[in-house]
């Protein structure tokens, strides 16, 4: 008891120590856009091509995603065969969620760790993060599977979008720390640099990978739009609301001096 | 309808409780800005005990089922996530408008004889509130949900004695589990919500008792006309009733625009990592409270012994309940008091705000002394108060209110 509570003490009294932790490179931005259905309609096409083979979105239902990134008939409903057929690899009914075969103990042993599910990651995380990090793969022939990220040091994912993306290499530079009082000179990852095309040219890879974080970051919240569709008449009515208030107060307190 | 009304007041003091409590409490004319935040706490409660009974309909509250039901009812309950955003917006909001209420009677001296009554019933509300609103924390079973009430409710181990068989009584296990989560369901939507209400009463019966203070510090009921009325006041309905609902206007324009626009509000209102589901395994390298508890957090962390820091933490709130007689000034409003108090107030007021910032963030050095010396404004604010309040030179307080 007496450990825990020590180690407990420790948790919350220095926390400064470990805080932010991971590497210093650089956050790239992006803004995600849920009205571009397109985008949303590409992202989720590599999603299920690149990710879904490990990556589960438990909370997402195959329908529901349908209706909301405009997978749609004629008639406006969910075209549940277009589903079923393009995005649909497992087996699942088009109202289940995103549900994938690989069991979390074989995935620990291949992987060294369960692959997180995804449907909030973009909340966890925020979209720069998965973009950059999406970005940042490059070649490491001392990793288990070649590749390593220079925003997440030693991640267990490989690149899994290696063909399309290329093969790049790190430039290292030299950057002076503080180490107990005393300099010490380190080298950083400062930038990537290509080695080998892949499928894809640069600006298409960029803006493949905007795509898979916009619809992950739709993932996260998909009912953004909606809220933020209400929200707009929802302060149009306060805004009277206010005003006619304001007008009744005024008219009551008219003898009040 | 008069006949049914006549029907009830045979029965029951409607009318009669409808005339004391509104439309003949006599409220003094002259409220200002700060004179909303009392009826906006009420509309707040309601907010969350509205829709914490929606939420409570489809929640699971188990270690398995928590986080998951949290997102069904995001995802999957009509409409389910309005509900959510209100309930964790108004818990956000509620602070606000209690933090700037409690502002109010410091400013104006609303704590003081006669209201000294009425000052303790708002604190215990606020230790409730605080209560509730951690125990409300828990029920997602995000990574900061867990990894804070694990780190808070280790806080009573640091209590001689006692303090790990306490720490143990309150999980109801070695580490926070579901038994934990269970028992702070229970707590939140049960026990806590029905002491609120019962105090809410009784500070609203209080408060009628005693009549409501004002920016001057007058009391209005001692100067009345010849119908046996104050001349200062106005019946609180419909004067202050219409004046609050403009008032409930604004407010809800400022909390919609942040329900439906800003739910996460940067990661202060709903923490990114409460985005994560609870791991016991996985400790996260940064644990901090949600905004509201900060101050008082970094308190905590401003102390190098840990019961030390314990005792700072409880002595701050504490050390309010005091404070009717801690304050020796003649005069209430911070309009009459001499220099001393508004330096005082300003130091204060700086220094919870600096608290609130350093609480939330990373300890270094540096800041640790910052909130060191925040700490002792903090408390010089309440423990010099006897000595400023009654050395410092006050101006005459008018014998009726200004406009």
């Amino acid at each position: 008891m007496k450990r825990l509570l020590s180690v407990l003490l420790c948790l919350c009294l220095p926390l400064a120590a470990v805080a932010g932790g991971g590497s210093h490179y650089p956050l790239m931005h992006m803004r995600p856009d849920f009205h571009d259905k397109a985008s949303l309609q590409r992202g989720a096409k590599l999603y299920m091509n690149y990710c879904a083979g490990c990556h589960s979105l438990q909370y997402m239902r195959y329908n529901r995603m349908g209706r909301d990134i405009g997978i749609v008939d004629a008639k406006g409903k969910v075209a549940k065969q277009v589903i079923e057929k393009n995005l649909i690899f497992t087996g699942a009914k088009v109202f289940e969620p995103l549900t994938i075969a690989m069991d979390g103990s074989d995935a620990r042993e291949w992987f060294g760790v369960t692959p997180p599910d995804l449907s909030l990651m973009a909340r966890v995380r925020g979209v720069n993060w998965l973009y950059t990090y999406l970005l940042s793969f490059y070649q490491d022939t001392s990793k288990q599977f070649g590749t390593n990220n220079a925003l997440f040091p030693d991640v267990a994912m490989p690149n899994v979008l290696l063909n399309l993306q290329g093969a790049y290499k790190p430039i290292f530079k030299e950057v002076t720390i503080n180490v107990g009082g005393k300099p010490k000179v380190i080298k950083e990852i400062a930038r990537l640099k290509m080695v080998s095309h892949g499928q894809m040219d640069s600006p298409a890879f960029h803006q493949a990978v905007y795509d898979l974080v916009n619809f992950l970051s739709y993932v996260g919240e998909p009912m953004k739009a909606t809220r933020q569709c209400i929200g707009y008449w929802v302060l149009g009515f306060l805004i009277i609301f206010i005003i006619l208030s304001y007008l009744l107060k005024k008219a009551y307190w008219k003898d009040v001096k | 309808m008069e006949k049914l009304l006549g029907w009830i007041d045979d029965r029951f003091p409607l009318s009669k409780m409808f005339k004391e409590h509104l439309s003949e409490y006599y409220a003094p004319k002259n409220f200002n800005f700060w004179y909303f935040f009392g009826s906006l706490a009420i509309l707040v409660l309601v907010n969350q005990l509205v829709t914490g009974i929606w939420l409570a309909m489809f929640y699971t509250p188990s270690a398995a089922g928590a986080f998951s039901s949290v997102e069904y009812i995001m995802r999957d309950v009509h409409y389910g996530w309005v509900l959510r955003y209100l309930h964790s917006t108004g818990a956000s909001f509620f602070f606000i408008v209690i933090y700037l209420h409690m502002f109010r009677a410091l400013l104006y001296g609303s704590y003081k004889k006669p209201r000294e009554l009425l000052w303790i019933f708002g604190m215990c509300l606020f230790v409730l509130l605080m209560a509730e609103a951690f125990m409300g924390y828990l029920l997602p079973w995000g990574q900061m949900s867990y990894w804070g009430a694990q780190v808070i409710i280790s806080l009573f181990g640091a209590i001689p004695k006692v303090g790990p068989h306490l720490v143990e009584f309150l999980r109801g296990d070695y580490t926070v589990s579901g038994a934990t989560l269970n028992r702070f369901y229970a707590l939140h939507v049960i026990a806590i919500p029905l002491m609120m209400l019962f105090m809410v009463l009784i500070h609203i019966l209080a408060l009628h008792h005693v009549g409501s203070n004002n920016p001057d510090g007058v009391e209005i009921k001692k100067n009345k006309g010849a119908d046996g009325k104050p001349v200062d006041g106005i019946p609180f309905h419909p004067y202050y009733t219409v004046k609050d609902i403009f008032g409930v206007a604004v407010f809800l324009f400022i909390f919609c625009f942040v329900v439906f626009f800003k739910p996460e509000m940067g990661g202060y209102f709903l923490e990114h990592a409460n985005f994560l589901p609870a791991n016991p395994l996985s400790t996260p390298a940064h644990i901090a409270p949600v905004w509201y508890f900060t101050p008082f957090y970094a308190m905590l962390r401003a102390v190098p012994n840990k019961l030390a820091g314990v005792l700072i933490m409880g002595a701050a709130i504490v050390v309010m309940f005091f404070l009717p007689w801690l304050d020796k000034s003649p005069v209430k409003s911070i309009r009459y008091r001499g220099y001393a108090t508004k330096v005082m107030l300003a130091l204060f007021t700086i220094s919870f705000l600096i608290l609130a910032y350093l609480g939330a963030e990373s300890v270094t050095p540096g800041r640790t002394i910052a909130a060191r010396i925040c700490t002792l404004m903090y408390f010089a604010f309440f423990l010099l108060m006897p000595i400023y309040t009654k050395l410092e030179k006050t101006k005459p307080e008018p014998t009726r209110v200004t406009s």
